[in-house]
């Protein structure tokens, strides 16, 4: 019988004619709002560079990693790999596994390159001719490691973009030597701006035949497997016959293989469960600006007291006062939750125009949660004072402010 | 319409009991002009209050239009305040931010009258005491007489059938208090119930018949010819020590 709307309008006037008191209690929700949508716009664009980077990897690649991930936390690739990754392995791969349509070892250390009076350190990794489709770079200049025996370690060296430019400011380094560590290489060709890809600068590596890698670094083991599965095969089909050849080979399963699912999957959880603390955090302070609701309307309901005397007097039920507060309330917090939605969007745009690189973007769950939050405190701090002026007797709220 | 019997009224202040009405027993009949007059703390607010239905007795029973008030629940009781009753004020009691007209819209508001229906029946009342023209002006923006006429226009929006003034022209000035008396007068003479507690004689003189209270009990009864000078009406014998209800009078 009291509709919302003529509620809201008899109740602005009461919120308008004290604008900065209504105005601060309101700002509480509204910082409250906007830090739950700033913070997790900032999480949501750290979790999505992340994902970008391993996304990257590529959905029909497995990684073939050295050691076996145990219950006991051993971290693979890291320490006690029982038996060496090597090239045979990688060969084997690439023969008896029809699905693996490409295969690419990676031997990986950092040496120092150099030439004429320059030099700088750089990743070195050695691979074959495969890791060019594989990773999908592209050729600069000049081209890439030969297709040829994997056996077969040629002093030849393809250079990242910046590598290239700082050694050779200005020119071509196609032909030209240069020393890794020490050992002496022929460029033959200069790869594509790139980027980082999956924590390593493709601008800032050397690569080289894995053969020679390895003996440069003194491993005998390989750093990765990458192998790039046909369209079609399932990936954990693949995965699968990739650890039984492996283990028929070592004698036992001492390999991991990693895929973009499970390395996106594992990392996009754990930004999701940090964002969701960090939403959480934000969200108490929600809880504060409640308080400084309850405040104010503790403070309406006294100073109205007549009013709501004379609202019992004129016949208005003690429900309909209790829903005039409580409207009151929620009108106050939902005032405040536009502002600070309004303030945290704005603030994460202006963040991903200064910042490019972190697509921050609040999450849709944020907005409605903190949106819904903001309702909810108007709600339930409101409801104390409302009930206050409902319970308020009628004779004494009449005598009081006459 | 109104039949009080034996009603009385007591409060507890700070453990101690105050009779504020003490066995009245009194019969308005509709279209009657009924003053209520007694120094303060003799129950006449009270008597108003729980005649109006914000206040129950504590003994006695009030029946109105033959309904025990008592038996009523508290949304009949809202339901009672809404529509029968019309309650005036000395201090207007009007809501400070909102105009006169919004301000005789409220009842309304709370009687879940549609929004164009209120405007109409508001600016009805408001024409109808002669504040058409004021009509979007804030309390603040009027003098003291025309905010008691907003107040009327208030009271009366719903057509009820009893009007409950508390000293009316308390806060006016004689001329713009005539003007508000004017027009008591007249919506009596329309068939609406009057009841008015005044301190002025003056008041008291346009009703039918005069109540006077002391002590929360009726004192005297007698018609309005006789009333003329308030020496008369409150003579010493009538107002004995103890007004400790004065706390809670006008």
């Amino acid at each position: 019988m009291l509709s919302i709307p003529d509620i809201a309008s008899f109740t602005w006037r009461s919120l308008s004619r004290h604008p900065l008191r209504s105005g601060l209690s309101l700002l509480g929700v509204a910082i409250g709002v906007a830090a739950v949508v700033l913070l997790t716009a900032l999480g949501e664009g750290a979790r999505r560079y992340v994902v970008d980077q391993f996304a990257s990897i590529g959905s029909n690649l497995l990684v073939v990693v050295p050691g076996k991930v145990e219950t006991s936390g051993a971290i693979p690739g890291i320490g006690g790999a029982p038996n060496d990754l090597t090239l045979a392995d990688a060969e084997a791969l690439g023969r008896r596994i029809a699905s693996a349509r490409l295969v690419a070892p990676m031997a990986a250390g950092t040496e120092t390159v150099s030439h004429g009076g320059r030099s700088r350190e750089v990743a070195l990794i050695g691979t074959t001719a495969s890791f060019l489709e594989l990773r999908r770079l592209g050729m600069a200049q000049g081209r890439f490691l030969p297709e040829e025996e994997i056996g077969r370690g040629r002093a030849v060296a393809v250079l990242g973009r910046r590598v290239a430019d700082e050694l050779f400011p200005g020119r071509s380094p196609v032909g030209e030597v240069i020393r890794v560590g020490s050992w002496r290489f022929r460029v033959i060709g200069v790869l594509a701006p790139r980027g980082t890809q999956l924590g390593v600068d493709i601008d800032e590596v050397v690569l080289v035949p894995v053969v020679t890698a390895m003996r440069m670094l003194n491993r005998t083991s390989l750093f990765r497997v990458l192998i790039s599965v046909a369209p079609g095969a399932d990936l954990d089909t693949v995965a699968e016959r990739v650890v039984e050849l492996l283990t028929e080979r070592h004698g036992e399963e001492d390999v991991t293989i990693l895929t973009q699912d499970s390395v996106v999957g594992a990392v996009s959880g754990i930004l999701n469960a940090l964002n969701l603390a960090v939403a959480a955090i934000a969200g108490i302070s929600l809880a504060v600006a409640g308080i400084g609701i309850l405040n104010v309307m503790l403070v309406s309901v006294a100073e109205r007291t007549g009013e709501v005397g004379l609202l019992k007097a004129l016949g208005a039920g003690r429900r309909q006062i209790l829903t005039v507060f409580l409207v009151e309330s929620v009108l106050l917090s939902s005032a405040g939750g536009l502002a600070g939605l309004a303030a945290g969007y704005g603030a994460a745009e202006l963040l991903t125009r200064l910042f490019p690189a972190l697509p921050a973007s609040p999450p849709l769950w944020a907005v409605a949660a903190a949106g819904i939050l903001a309702v909810a405190v108007g709600g339930t701090f409101g409801l104390l004072p409302a009930r206050r002026a409902a319970s308020l007797d009628p004779v004494e709220a009449l005598r009081r402010s006459g | 319409m109104i039949r009080l019997e034996e009603i009385s009224r007591t409060y507890d202040l700070g453990g101690r009991p105050v009779h504020a009405l003490v066995g009245v027993t009194e019969e308005v009949a509709a279209g009657e002009h009924v003053a209520i007059m007694g120094p303060s703390g003799s129950g006449k607010s009270t008597l108003l209050n729980v005649v109006g239905c914000l206040d129950r007795p504590t003994a006695g029973s009030y029946f109105l239009d033959g309904r025990e008030v008592a038996g009523l629940s508290e949304s009949e009781l809202d339901e009672v305040r809404r529509h029968r009753i019309g309650f005036l004020f000395q201090s207007f009691h009007l809501v400070g931010r909102l105009t006169a007209l919004e301000n005789v819209e409220i009842p309304m508001l709370f009687a879940g009258v549609p929004r164009r229906e209120r405007r109409r029946r508001a600016v009805a009342a408001l024409a109808a005491v002669g504040l058409a023209e004021r009509a979007d002006h804030r309390p603040d923006q009027l003098s003291g007489g025309e905010r008691q006429r907003a107040a009327l226009a208030r009271a009366t929006v719903m057509a009820p059938t009893i009007l409950l003034a508390d000293e009316p022209t308390g806060n006016l000035d004689t001329a713009s208090g005539r003007q508000v008396l004017d027009l008591l007068d007249r919506m009596n003479d329309e068939g609406l119930t009057l009841i008015v507690v005044t301190h002025d004689p003056n008041v008291a003189r346009r009703a039918d018949r005069l109540i006077v209270l002391g002590d929360g009990r009726i004192a005297k009864r007698l018609p309005a010819s006789e009333i003329h000078s308030l020496d008369e009406l409150f003579a010493p014998e009538d107002e004995p020590g103890g007004r400790i209800e004065g706390r809670r009078g006008d």
